[in-house]
């Protein structure tokens, strides 16, 4: 009976050979994948047994971890949390993480390569490796500003130096506690997901600088502004046809000169300085103004301030755009900030920046400084230049446009007192027989101090009734210090 | 074919004694490192560990020494060892489960105790049975305490039925897996039955294409055996215990006939069921999508015990996160079912590699003593019992590891579970009883003697 257990034992060994084989393949060749799987819990709670370092603003920390006894090893707490959510993001055990915390995962963990020698001390040393802190160039009192004059809207408001693309403030309103996804408590955190996804308000939506994006309105007036001053056949005290009311070409559709069917023509006989129309935010002129530029420099002009494009702030930003392939009439309105004009409001608040710094538009960033845990930096905030889509001199006349428009037009809610204001109210439409959103792009100057802001309130109405105020209340907690 | 089997007379009573100390040894320092490994201390009761090893392999020792004195060397020692690495294991659950969750584990502590009974048992069985042939006696009787052992998940007030398969019993709030049992009982009788029959097995019947057919008369046994698989399969709907079963009759048929034929049949009788209860059992069905696709987006949820093996797995590479280093707790039984995965991320595919070397020297060894054995009942049941210890770690690993379909059955030492324990302590004694009957020198003698008797004849060999 040798032959027959030879065989056997030549069975067994197959059967072996294959679980040596099947095992290898989930420890080794597989490995990586799983261990990578989104639903692997193992991952998140490695992922969350680090000493993740701290966020700062204003040199103090608004997103820092403590080490716990439970099985995370690490609780993140956020204070004050929903102030700075819209930046911050959650660090959830359950649902993952978002905005920076996502972002800049690596430099907080620790595990980016730029770490990698303070990785190496730390482990030769025997310490517990800590990620690096993060301070923001967030300015508090803007944020709260804008976070305190958004309360009980809809909307969002973005704030930045014009001269360094600093972001000063970034609210996106209502916000949401993110201690309350943080906690390590899973029926809390079940709870917390639940309520805040079927919240109608959508306060997990960061409708700064992502969101489903809203209709510019009239803001949009000041990017064809721009592109008409560019052409160099226009400037400020051009004059140009604005009508009480359009038949848009092709169309049996009449665009009226002002919101609700008000056909007040544009100065006296249909006509006035682009100055003027930009002020009084006449519609036609703006229509006819685009239709004569053409799609091709709208376009341009929108893409030298960023439109199209993926930011990493390091926040991703949703790319803003406007309509392709457009006919005449969906030309017109598209000059006026509706048809498929779709735009962030940080996109916006560049928009103001760049008539506030000779015409060049700098990179947002939201980092100011990375530090390791001993205090060495790893890497500090450089401006950087994003474009510069007017020259100096369109630039001023942009914005002696801008402040004439706060001084004497729809803006004058945004003024402040002995500082120049520059700005553009708006109120996009979008839906029959709904409430506008209600924009303010805008920038003020202090003797040099300045400030660039866009502000959203998604139903407010009148630009000039709703955003402007609040945009006033963030400029000033910048400049008036 | 002659295969000259070299079999020294010398006992090696001194080698065991070593690798015994060395077994002990080894799972005691996996024990401990589990402790530092989790909670940075050694475990309170590693002297009570320590000195319940020592007692246990002394008392293994001297039984061997003085009943069994030219067993094989290395059986015992692999036993201990695997079993002291299956109650680090389980402590690593207990204490992960302990640390990380709400719940209380306390699987080790018992684990203990049962180590102590099966071994307590094992040298009771060594000073009891003399000689395995004893054994043949009882062949039906072994045969009718095997079915009914094999049945008993299906009385009723006996049930006790668990993640659909009915596997279990439970007396008295005990739960015990009697195929366990079953298992010994069903190849003692296979043993037996197949001695007697086997020249009629494998000479009379039909050639049909080149294959020896068995005659029809041969063939009830045969259709009885395969007809209670398929009943295990249908009404325990459990495809592991199915398969163990029928896989063990099928080798020991070939054994005792070393007709190829056995295996045709076996295989080909075993699809169409397999299949039906794949297509149409809901529970053997999820098994199957389980097995082929756990990790689509649709399955995850149904499959997750499968998924969550799979990254414990995967999380555990090619070193291990160390003893006590792993999450045993989230492997839904990562002390029974799931230990494979608990000692893989912990010990790492070398861990895990090195656990199933273990398993096939001591599947290695129990061959060994079937080709060195003198009697067709010993070479039997021997062969029978590697075989489904190889079987049965096959079916459980290649479960978890996605090989087959995940059945129900427990890693043989491993796994925390009193009933697995105690009947692989018991499979133990008898190989240990069955390789000092191979390696003895009057037993050689005898064999010699056999020799000259008439036996199948050997060019019908193909």
């Amino acid at each position: 009976m040798n032959k027959p257990l030879r065989h056997v034992w030549m069975v067994v060994a197959v059967l072996f050979l294959l679980l040596f084989g099947s095992t290898t393949y989930f420890q080794v060749i597989a490995a990586k994948s799983l261990n990578a799987d989104g639903r692997n819990a193992r991952t998140v709670y490695a992922e969350y047994d680090r000493h993740r370092g701290p966020i700062v603003v204003g040199g103090e920390p608004i997103a820092e971890s403590h080490a716990t006894d439970d099985a995370y090893g690490y609780q993140r707490t956020y204070d004050p949390g929903s102030l700075y959510a819209p930046v911050t993001g959650y660090y959830s055990v359950e649902y993952g993480f978002s905005g920076l915390e996502k972002s800049l995962n690596d430099t907080l963990s620790g595990e980016s390569d730029a770490l990698f020698y303070q990785r190496l001390t730390d482990t030769v040393s025997g310490r517990d490796p800590q990620g690096a802190s993060v301070q923001l160039t967030i300015d508090p009192a803007a944020q709260r500003a804008a976070t305190d004059a958004l309360q009980g809207h809809r909307g969002a408001a973005v704030a930045m130096d014009p001269e360094t693309g600093k972001v000063l403030a970034l609210v996106s309103a209502p916000s949401y506690d993110p201690d309350d996804l943080a906690s390590h408590s899973t029926k809390k955190v079940h709870q917390a997901w639940t309520d805040l996804n079927e919240d109608p308000d959508r306060p997990l939506t960061n409708r700064a600088i992502a969101g489903d994006l809203y209709p510019p309105g009239s803001t949009f007036k000041l990017i064809v502004a721009a592109a008409a001053l560019d052409s160099g056949d226009y400037t400020k005290d051009t004059k140009i046809p604005g009508p009480g009311s359009f038949t848009l070409p092709q169309t049996q559709n009449t665009l009226y000169n002002h919101p609700r069917g008000d056909n007040t023509p544009c100065g006296s006989g249909g006509s006035s300085t682009l100055s003027s129309a930009l002020q009084q935010s006449c519609n036609t002129s703006f229509a006819k103004l685009g239709i004569s530029l053409g799609e091709d420099a709208i376009e341009k002009k929108a893409k030298e301030f960023g439109f199209g494009d993926r930011m990493e702030i390091p926040l991703s930003v949703t790319p803003s755009s406007m309509g392709k392939d457009l006919n005449d009439a969906q030309l017109a309105t598209s000059s006026i900030g509706q048809y498929e004009d779709r735009v962030t409001p940080l996109q916006m608040a560049m928009v103001g920046s760049a008539m506030a710094n000779d015409g060049k538009v700098m990179s947002p960033q939201l980092v100011d400084e990375v530090r390791t845990r001993d205090q060495s930096v790893i890497s500090s905030f450089s401006a950087q230049q994003y474009s510069q889509p007017l020259s100096a001199a369109n630039a001023a006349q942009m914005r002696e446009m801008m402040v004439s428009t706060v001084k004497d037009g729809t803006g004058g809610a945004a003024a402040i007192n002995g500082v120049e204001v520059g700005g553009k109210t708006g109120t996009a439409q979008w839906g029959d027989g709904r409430t506008p959103h209600s924009w303010f792009v805008g920038f003020a100057d202090n003797g040099g101090k300045k400030v660039a802001v866009s502000v959203v309130v998604e139903q407010g109405g009148y630009g000039a009734d709703v955003a402007a105020p609040i945009a006033r209340n963030v400029m000033e907690a910048v400049v008036s210090k | 074919m002659v295969t000259v089997v070299s079999y020294t007379a010398r006992p090696r009573r001194l080698l065991q004694a070593l690798l015994l100390l060395i077994a002990a040894a080894l799972g005691v320092l996996t024990y401990a490192l589990v402790g530092l490994g989790r909670e940075g201390e050694l475990p309170a009761d590693l002297m009570t560990i320590s000195i319940g090893a020592g007692v246990l392999i002394v008392v293994l020792q001297i039984a061997v020494m003085w009943r069994a004195p030219f067993a094989d060397p290395v059986i015992l020692p692999i036993g201990v060892l695997l079993n002291g690495i299956g109650i680090a294991m389980i402590s690593s659950y207990d204490s992960a489960v302990n640390k990380f969750t709400a719940i209380h584990a306390e699987y080790a502590g018992r684990q203990e105790l049962w180590t102590g009974v099966g071994v307590v048992l094992a040298v009771a069985l060594m000073f009891a049975l003399r000689d395995h042939r004893m054994l043949r006696r009882y062949t039906w009787i072994f045969a009718v305490s095997g079915a009914v052992l094999l049945l008993m998940p299906l009385v009723p007030f006996l049930t006790d039925e668990k993640y659909g398969s009915k596997i279990w019993i439970n007396i008295a709030g005990y739960s015990f897996q009697p195929a366990e049992l079953a298992k010994i009982c069903i190849a003692i009788f296979f043993a037996g039955y197949l001695v007697s029959r086997r020249d009629t097995l494998a000479l009379a019947g039909p050639k049909v294409l080149g294959i020896q057919l068995p005659r029809w008369s041969d063939f009830g046994p045969i259709l009885g055996a395969w007809a209670f698989c398929i009943a295990i399969l249908v009404f325990e709907t459990d495809l592991g215990t199915a398969l163990m079963f029928f896989g063990l009759f099928v080798a020991m048929l070939y054994v005792a006939t070393d007709r190829l034929s056995w295996l045709v049949i076996g295989a080909v009788m075993f699809l169409p069921p397999a299949i039906f209860a794949a297509t149409l059992l809901g529970h053997v069905r999820t098994r199957f999508t389980c097995w082929l696709d756990p990790l689509s987006r649709e399955n995850f949820s149904s499959c997750e015990q499968i998924d969550r093996g799979l990254f414990g797995l995967a999380n555990g590479g090619l070193l291990g996160k160390g003893p006590g280093g792993g999450r045993p707790d989230m492997v839904p039984f990562g002390h029974s079912d799931f230990i494979y995965t608990t000692l893989a991320e912990e010990l790492g595919m070398i861990g895990a590699f090195a656990v199933l070397m273990l398993y096939m020297l001591l599947v290695q060894r129990a061959l060994r003593a079937a080709v060195g054995i003198s009697d067709g009942f010993g070479t039997l049941l021997a062969a029978g019992l590697g075989f489904v210890l190889a079987l049965q770690v096959f079916v459980v690993v290649g479960g978890i590891t996605r090989v087959i379909p995940l059945t129900g059955l427990t890693l043989p030492f491993l796994a925390a579970g009193g009933s697995s324990l105690v009947c692989n302590w018991i499979i133990l004694a008898l190989l240990v009883r069955m390789s000092d009957a191979a390696r003895r020198p009057a037993a050689r003698r005898v064999d010699a003697d056999a020799s000259a008797s008439p036996r199948r004849p050997q060019e019908v060999a193909s």
